[in-house]
């Protein structure tokens, strides 16, 4: 089996910066659509570009906030095909400002091309776990469950984690 | 000598360092034969617990051999077999005297900061952080123990490291977690979490004459544990725990809830939990309370909370109001181990009880760090992990 680029603990912290680099772009693509068009070679797209800056603030926050970050890095890879889509479309001839458009589609393969390594090194290699019967032998006690119930009610719970007689049940006789 | 060493979140290392030496006549330094990983070590390792330093040695579930005593140790000797209980205490002070040994007045060496943060200072921990004293831990080949006249409980021979490792912590924890109860012979005991601490609580709320033991989880590996122990289980990822637990009881609600889960509540099993993990990346909120609230829902008014799960810092959105109205109890702390040790130590010398059951790895220490992570991940069916050192 070919090693990721990266270790998984790198591509942890590298999983964490794509999620504010997620959450900062979807800010800038939400607040500011008219400029982001602009950089981009996109005029008249504004809606399209301010939809896909929510997609990106939350792709942002799934990454930052969830142990396993690698069903939101498939999200970006996902993100970045509909974004190499969209800037595909703007290198078309009619186009006058193509060339920020083919600026963009290079930096948003750059960024595809990280999303793909950190999620690729994040594949889990996990071995099997026992089976479950296993774990269903495991009772810890010399005889069944049942048989066991009340063994320790020779115990004698201090006073000071008693349950007041008025918060028992049953309710005692008055 | 080995050790394992905090150097920032997630990154425990086997390092070498000193070995420790006797720097007051009540210490004692023990070779340590066996130890472990903890669930709560699991929060240092996420960077979850305040005041860690680069370079901490973990580790407070620990046993092995005494080595060396200082003068004014007595009652030990070279090579008597002892387990070190994660709570350091004098035994001397107001609170050591009514056998709250997790809040000893003396153990704590940085009682200013403790004071400062807690208002009051807590015990000495070994393997935590420094606002508990900032104590090497036991995931190490020698550790010293100080206080050692009292912090320790003496071991016969002749028993497995195995059975007797975890009268350091998971055991009296669930078993203080259970007498916290009170258990009455009617009543149903539900326990969130089904980690190592919760399967202990769960053998300890039976043995204890719980009516019914529910146990709450979502890893298939714990729950078939769980009614090994004689719980009946609900899988929180496949049906309702409200649902379940009103059904289980008629619709009254469980008497007593016991929460071995803390601050580290499945970030994304439930709204609320989403949202508290979102608050905790921008540091607007340092635990994930959901077991607490979920709880505080469900027992049955008049009922008693019972907290051995940690909890850091501040919680949000923990609905007060309910548990005042419906007259819920609270007991909580970290465990008065010594109070419970010579109970249970009977018990597993009667055959009550043989602890060792929640075992699935052992490894040497070398293997330590990376299972860190296997633990945390629950990969590999992983519930408990005993290190040799």
């Amino acid at each position: 089996m070919s090693r990721p680029v990266i270790a998984p603990k790198h591509a942890r912290a590298l999983a964490q910066g794509l999620g504010w680099f997620s959450i900062g772009l979807g800010v800038a693509e939400v607040l500011m659509p008219h400029r982001v068009t602009r950089a981009t070679g996109l005029h008249g797209h504004e809606r399209l570009v301010a939809s896909y800056g929510v997609r990106e603030i939350a792709t942002g926050i799934g990454l930052l906030t969830s142990r396993d970050p690698t069903p939101w890095l498939w999200g970006r890879v996902g993100g970045d095909a509909l974004d190499i889509g969209t800037l595909a479309a703007g290198l078309r001839p009619a186009n006058r400002d193509r060339e920020r458009s083919g600026a963009a589609l290079l930096a948003v393969l750059g960024v595809a091309a990280l999303d793909l390594v950190c999620v690729l090194a994040l594949k889990p290699s996990r071995r099997p776990p026992l089976p479950l019967a296993d774990y269903r032998r495991r009772s810890g006690l010399p005889q069944p469950p049942g048989a066991m119930r009340g063994a320790a009610s020779d115990f004698v719970v201090p006073a000071d984690m008693r349950t007041p007689p008025a918060l028992r049940w049953p309710a005692e006789a008055r | 000598m080995r050790a394992l060493c905090w150097h920032g979140k997630q990154d425990i290392r086997c390092d070498t360092v000193p070995d420790p030496k006797i720097e007051h006549p009540r210490d004692a330094i023990i070779k340590v034969t066996s130890c472990a990983i903890c669930g709560s070590d699991l929060h240092l390792y996420d960077n979850f617990m305040p005041g860690m330093e680069n370079g901490d040695i973990m580790g407070h579930e620990t046993m092995g051999i005494v080595e060396e005593v200082g003068s004014e140790v007595s009652n030990l000797k070279k090579g008597d077999r002892v387990v070190i209980p994660f709570t350091i205490f004098c035994g001397e002070c107001d609170q050591c005297r009514r056998g709250n040994f997790s809040v000893c007045e003396r153990s704590n060496r940085n009682k200013s900061l403790a004071d400062k943060v807690f208002g009051h200072t807590t015990a000495g921990l070994f393997g935590y952080t420094h606002l508990t004293g900032g104590y090497p831990g036991g995931q190490a080949e020698y550790l010293r123990v100080p206080f050692a006249d009292r912090t320790h409980i003496k071991v016969p021979g002749g028993i497995p490291d195995e059975t007797l490792l975890f009268l350091s912590d998971i055991f009296p924890t669930g078993w203080q977690a259970a007498v916290q109860c009170d258990i009455q012979p009617d009543d149903t005991v539900a326990i969130w979490g089904c980690g190592p601490v919760g399967q202990f609580a769960i053998r300890s709320a039976l043995l204890l004459g719980a009516k019914q033991v529910i146990a709450i989880d979502r890893v298939p590996e714990r729950l078939a544990m769980a009614e090994a122990g004689g719980a009946t289980v609900i899988d929180f990822s496949k049906e309702s725990v409200v649902e379940r637990l009103n059904e289980l009881t008629r619709g009254k609600g469980p008497e007593k809830c016991i929460d071995c889960v803390g601050l580290e509540a499945h970030a994304t099993a439930t709204i609320d939990s989403m949202y508290d993990r979102a608050k905790q990346a921008v540091m607007l909120e340092t635990d994930r309370p959901h077991v607490l609230r979920e709880m505080m829902y469900v027992c049955r008014p008049a009922g008693v909370l019972s907290i051995p799960g940690v909890y850091g810092g501040l919680l949000d959105k923990v609905p007060f109001g309910m548990a005042m109205n419906k007259g819920l109890t609270f007991r909580m702390g970290q465990t008065h181990v010594n109070r419970w040790t010579d109970d249970l130590l009977r018990r597993i010398e009667q055959g009550q009880i043989d602890p060792s059951f929640v075992i699935t790895h052992t490894v040497g220490l070398a293997e330590g760090p990376n299972m860190y992570k296997t633990f945390r991940d629950k990969l590999d069916g992983c519930i408990k992990v005993v290190l040799k050192p």
